[in-house]
């Protein structure tokens, strides 16, 4: 820690050095544009994320039956297309993969991804996945533009193949809108409830304010106006 | 009813109270804007026990569980997420209500004499307020409550001598862990809500005994009508209780808005880097305190290690906080509105407050040779309106103060 701190400071004594020197390089990151009322989109992305991404990625602090509830679809059908082990329906998303395996495959351990959305953010997510290019250096073949020298393989590759850019594009949005619900499941209700707790506070404010406005005769023309 | 009162009022002074610190309490009839944020931050308080009180039943204090605890009450728990987020949420609005309310205390030289001792029970409320911040933020223990911690509990370390026995002794181990976790959990929802709890009550009773200041920085108590009445001065219930109703519904206008629709406000009130889980095996790109303790984390940075130590830095950021208690004795000035005082007191008051916020503003950036220039040029200017207060308070010439308020 006192590392740090040195570091820091010696950058403070330092003032010949460039001005960028701290400066972190920066890609510049696509508008994801998602809706999270759009539950069509949050479905689409579930399904995506089920088949694409479930298989090393976990989202631990999120239950099946969880995104059932929220986004309209059947236990069954969870049961179904979601669940791939034999977890129950109320238990949390963990991924199939082994830890050691992950390490041994990857080099890493796939990250959990319930709060990708709320530390990267939507528009990370949605360049990100849309960032992969050829290189043959790489592992898998596949370098990436916001993640230089990422572990990961282009997962979405067969997707992209057999579509328009502009359907592939919805894809990735669906997706990035399904993790940004998982980052935070109570964002489908929050806004709503919002704008019912601003009416009710307005109408408040009214009601307030004309009170205050009664008391406060007292003091301008009444018993405690300015004496003498 | 009455029969109540009687017998009440015969085994504890209920009426009497009622009547001293509200119903007989005489205020100045002249409140403006800048007077609504006392009762603010008692709301404030309020909402902030209550929902800790909530929020504590549902935590894990425990390193390898506590970041998904609040993940579970983000999701798992009835109507946590809004409890969360009026905590979180919460603690910064604090500090808003708290930074608007010492500002009001230094436009209106509120801790002028009689005021003085209200002024000092303010400031260790803010510097204890400061420390139940800094240690709520450690508990979610993502990278950034873990990292902040370190840097924070790491300046104890840079005492001269005890130094590195402090340091242990504080975290109960030689890093940031699981004892450091426990223990601030522990102060934070006990020790120091309850010397914040009692430091309010001092501070009001404090107040009530000298009296509210007001816009024009008159003493209404010079002025009584036969009866000892003020003859500026009006009850605070119902007139005041009743206009503070007003100032609490358009906070909590304001409070709901961010809550509902931006509860991270972009990483001012939670942090992005939050959200990943604590690891000690990977420090962050940019370690930032939140913005409230930004200023002297810029005082921190700004003072260049000395003798090889980084002490000095240490002592300048203590020094910034607690400067402020001396405000009493530094203003030498006759008047105390901003309304009666001369033009040097105005620019340099000026000249605090735009050190303060650019302060604060470098103190979230990352260092870069214009920051850190930047950051000693308003730490000059910030210390310099305290050294300088004494002369410039005494100098230029002062408005005649009326007898009686104006408005």
């Amino acid at each position: 820690m006192k590392k740090i701190l040195n570091t820091v400071t010696a950058t403070l004594v330092g003032t010949v050095i460039s001005f960028n020197v701290f400066a972190v390089a920066s890609v510049e990151l696509d508008q994801a544009n998602t809706d999270i009322t759009d539950k069509k989109s949050l479905q689409n992305g579930a399904r995506l994320f089920m088949n694409y991404c479930a298989g090393c990625h976990s989202i631990k602090f999120m239950r099946y039956n969880r995104i059932g509830k929220d986004l309209d679809i059947a236990d069954e059908d969870i049961e179904k297309n979601f669940i791939f082990g034999n977890e129950k329906i109320g238990s949390p998303i963990t991924s199939a993969m082994s830890v050691e395996g992950a390490a041994k495959w990857f080099g890493t351990t796939p990250p959990d991804l319930s709060l990708v959305s709320r530390s990267k953010g939507v528009d990370w997510i949605y360049t990100y996945l849309r960032g992969f290019y050829k290189d043959e250096e790489r592992i898998f073949g596949v370098n990436n533009h916001v993640l230089e020298n990422a572990s990961m393989p282009d997962v979405l590759w067969s997707l992209k193949q057999n579509k328009s850019s502009e359907a592939f594009d919805q894809d990735v949005r669906d997706i990035t809108n399904f993790l940004d619900y998982v980052g935070e499941p109570a964002k489908l209700i929050r806004t709503e409830l919002g704008y019912k707790v601003l009416g009710f506070l307005f109408i408040l404010f009214i009601l307030s304010y004309l009170l205050k406005k009664e008391y406060w005769k007292d003091v301008k023309y009444g018993k405690w106006r300015a004496k003498d | 009813m009455d029969n109540n009162k009687n017998w009440i009022d015969q085994r504890f002074p209920l009426t009497k109270v009622w009547n001293e610190h509200l119903a007989e309490y005489y205020t100045p009839r002249n409140f403006n804007f800048w007077y609504f944020f006392g009762s603010l931050a008692i709301l404030v308080l309020v909402m902030q026990l209550i929902t800790g009180i909530f929020l504590t039943m549902h935590f894990k204090p425990d390193s390898a569980n506590a970041f998904a605890s609040v993940e579970y009450i983000m999701r798992d728990v009835d109507w946590g997420w809004l409890i969360r987020y009026m905590h979180s949420t919460g603690a910064s609005a604090f500090f808003v209500v708290i930074y608007l309310h010492m500002y009001r205390a230094m436009l209106y030289g509120s801790y002028k004499a009689p005021r003085e001792l209200i002024w000092i029970l303010g400031m260790v409320l803010y510097i204890a307020l400061m420390a139940e911040a800094f240690m709520g933020y450690v508990l979610p223990w993502g990278q950034m409550s873990y990292w902040g911690a370190q840097v924070i509990i790491s300046l104890f370390g840079s005492v001269p001598v005890i130094g590195p026995d402090l340091l242990t002794w504080i975290l109960g181990d030689y890093a940031v862990g699981d004892p450091a976790l426990n223990r601030f959990f522990s102060l934070h929802v006990i020790a120091l809500p309850l010397i914040l709890v009692i430091l309010v009550f001092l501070h009001i009773v404090a107040l009530h005994t000298v009296g509210s200041n007001n816009p024009d920085g008159i003493e209404i108590k010079k002025n009584k009508d036969k009866n000892g009445i003020p003859k500026d001065g009006i009850p605070f219930h119902p007139y005041y209780s009743v206009k503070d109703i007003v100032g609490v519904v358009v906070f909590l206008m304001i409070f709901s808005a961010i809550l509902f629709f931006s509860p991270a406000l972009n990483g001012y009130f939670l942090e992005h880097a939050n959200f990943v889980e604590a690891n000690p095996l990977k420090t962050p790109d940019h370690i930032a305190p939140l913005w409230y303790l930004t200023p002297f984390y810029s005082v921190l940075r700004a003072i260049p290690p000395m003798f090889g130590s980084q002490f000095p830095g240490v002592v300048g950021m203590f020094a910034a906080l607690l400067i402020l208690i001396a405000l009493p004795w530094l203003d030498r000035s006759k008047v105390k509105s901003i309304r009666y005082r001369s033009w040097p007191y105005k620019i340099a008051l000026g000249v605090f407050v735009v050190s303060f916020i650019v302060l604060g503003y470098l103190g979230m950036q990352p260092v870069t040779p214009v920051n850190a220039f930047l950051a000693r040029v308003f730490t000059v200017t910030y210390f310099g309106f305290f050294i300088l207060m004494p002369w410039f308070t005494s100098v230029g010439k002062t408005k005649e103060v009326p007898a009686r308020l104006t408005e």
